[in-house]
């Protein structure tokens, strides 16, 4: 084989070895995608425009949140959401936000998908924000005038930001 | 209860049981025990049901929240490794949705060169495999982590199904995108009303990963993710990701609520490990186990499972006196990657309390540990992924029970 033919033929190779094999699905489209995905990731830049006050989300919560979670999240028929991660050392340790989650992120993205937990979906994005913000003020991770938005919530460090270890079973 | 009386129960419980269906069927009274049935049976139907005297049911516990619960599946009511699709373990976390297959679809993106929507009959002319594997819930056998255990193996193991899974290869989907060299994992996200997420490595995805439309020989259940779910084999159970509608390819994990705050494991020191993803070995016998009874000394079979997130089950040992001997167990074939593993024991009761216990081993090597030495690797507060050694107590009246090891 030439130089030239085996170029052509590399060419060739390599543009079928990156297009679809079987020409089955369609492309999707950058709306479909845009309304998709929900996902907010740990540096949070998928988070969307808006924000909300921990005032604002002490009302939010009020009506939306406290019937589950209890009086400034102490808990009650549901998950409790105050803690610090001393409490992981307890017996029995206690995990909440406070005490165990990583990323504040992580708080924004669950709200937003998942919760109130009968009507998941119906809270703005303003109004996640402000929850959040409460969330997050009544652990004592930021004071009770903070806002926060997309530039500002990846910036909160979570006390239990270094409390995760990859499973050290897991192949290299 | 001595042997004599119990077999006067249970005759007298056959006899009830003769009297009942006469009752409920007189017309198929017949005038001699060996002349058979005098009348027709029951017509051909559409879709068939058990009979009427089988009443094993997966186990419910009341819960405020039933749409974000779990149901177990009676393992010892099993045979064999499959499990029925009506019994499969449920674990939701925001309720069953009704999707119509018509209108639901696949979406890759991220990572691609080209961001794809499978609708399920794109996924159906796709070239497809049938695969026999287990899904583990990670927090199956939590209450094994303390010394009394679970009184019965439906609530010990009872969330840990086995299924033949028919679907497309993951990797066949994600290269038909095509893969950016940058893209290390993936993220899978379901259809439910949380839109449950969970990361996972693209490396396990392109390994065997499937995207399953088939449970057993049809559609997949409402429960198990219809019409498609994620199997991420011998991953934990939450991997494998049900309503799967969209596969996200990213750089790294995406560290969602449900592999951070949930399905991490808390060590004794406040640290957590996470992404633990693999099951460990794990057998148990299922028969006999706590709240059978066994009628009378003389020849009985054990049999139970095992399984591995890592491989095939290479041996399981059966001791009947406590740990103090073991002795190789039978595995009936055939053994399949990352299934459950069906082992058979002869065993001869001699109408003594013994105590039963089963151990495994994986084809890397890795043996079912004791209590004690997972305690000793892990800690007491980690209530994930327990697969310690499980031990059954036989009484001299023929009960079996939970006892501590």
């Amino acid at each position: 084989m030439s130089k030239l033919s085996l170029a052509v033929f590399l060419v060739f190779a390599t543009q079928t070895l990156c297009a679809q094999s079987y020409g089955i699905g369609r492309p999707a489209t950058e709306a479909e995608i845009e309304s998709l995905d929900v996902t907010i990731g740990p540096e949070g830049r998928e988070l969307p425009d808006g924000s909300g006050s921990v005032q604002e989300g002490a009302q939010v919560y009020e009506v939306r949140c406290k019937e589950c979670h209890g009086e400034s999240g102490a808990g009650g028929d549901h998950a409790a959401l105050v803690g610090n991660p001393e409490q992981l050392k307890q017996a029995p340790p206690i995990k909440t936000v406070g005490s165990f989650w990583p990323y504040a992120t992580t708080l924004f993205d669950y709200t937003r998908r998942a919760m109130p937990f009968e009507e998941p979906g119906t809270l703005t994005d303003d109004q996640i924000y402000a929850v959040t913000a409460y969330v997050l003020h009544i652990n004592g991770i930021v004071d009770e005038n903070a806002t926060l938005d997309r530039e500002s919530l990846p910036k909160v460090e979570m006390p239990n930001r270094g409390g995760f270890v990859r499973d050290p079973r897991s192949k290299p | 209860m001595k042997d004599s009386s119990r077999r006067a129960f249970l005759g007298a419980g056959a006899f009830a049981g003769a009297a009942w269906i006469s009752c409920q069927a007189p017309e198929a009274e017949s005038p001699g025990a060996d002349s058979g049935p005098s009348a027709l049976g029951a017509p051909v139907r559409r879709y068939g049901e058990r009979s009427p005297y089988e009443t094993s049911a997966r186990g419910v516990r009341d819960s405020q929240t039933p749409e974000a619960a779990s149901s177990r599946t009676p393992l010892d009511k099993t045979y064999g490794i499959i499990t029925p699709s009506a019994l499969h373990f449920e674990r939701h976390h925001a309720g069953v949705p009704e999707i119509d297959p018509a209108t639901h679809s696949l979406t890759i993106h991220g990572l691609v060169d080209r961001p794809l929507v499978f609708s399920l009959d794109d996924l159906r002319r796709l070239p497809s495999v049938s695969r026999v594997h287990f899904v583990e819930c990670s927090g199956n056998s939590g209450g094994e982590w303390s010394p009394a255990g679970a009184p019965t193996v439906q609530l010990s193991h009872g969330l840990a199904s086995c299924s033949e899974w028919t679907g497309v290869p993951l990797r066949i989907l994600l290269e038909e995108a095509g893969i950016k060299p940058e893209a290390k994992w993936i993220l899978a996200e379901g259809a439910d009303a949380c839109l449950m997420q969970r990361s996972a490595t693209l490396e396990k995805a392109l390994e065997d990963g499937l995207v399953a439309y088939g449970q057993n020989g049809e559609a997949l259940r409402p429960e198990q993710g219809y019409p498609i779910r994620l199997i991420l084999p011998g991953w934990e159970g939450n991997t494998n990701v049900k309503w799967l509608r969209r596969i996200k390819l990213t750089e790294g994990p995406q560290y969602v609520k449900d592999e951070t705050s949930k399905y991490t494991e808390l060590m004794e020191d406040g640290t957590a490990w996470i992404f633990t993803f693999e099951m460990d070995a794990k057998s148990v016998i299922t028969s006999p186990s706590g709240g059978h009874s066994i009628d009378g000394a003389g020849f009985h079979e054990i049999s139970g499972l095992a399984w591995s997130g890592r491989g095939k089950i290479t041996s399981v040992e059966v001791s009947t006196d406590g740990g103090e001997t073991w002795t190789e167990a039978t595995l009936q074939n055939p053994v399949y990657s990352r299934a459950f593993t069906r082992f058979r024991f002869p065993w001869r009761w001699n109408g003594k309390e013994c105590v039963l216990q089963s151990r495994c081993q994986d084809e890397t090597g890795y043996m079912q540990p004791s209590r004690e030495a997972l305690i000793a690797e892990r800690g007491r507060v980690s209530a994930y992924h327990c697969n310690r050694i499980k031990t059954w107590k036989v009484g001299i009246d023929g009960s079996v029970s939970n006892v501590e090891a």
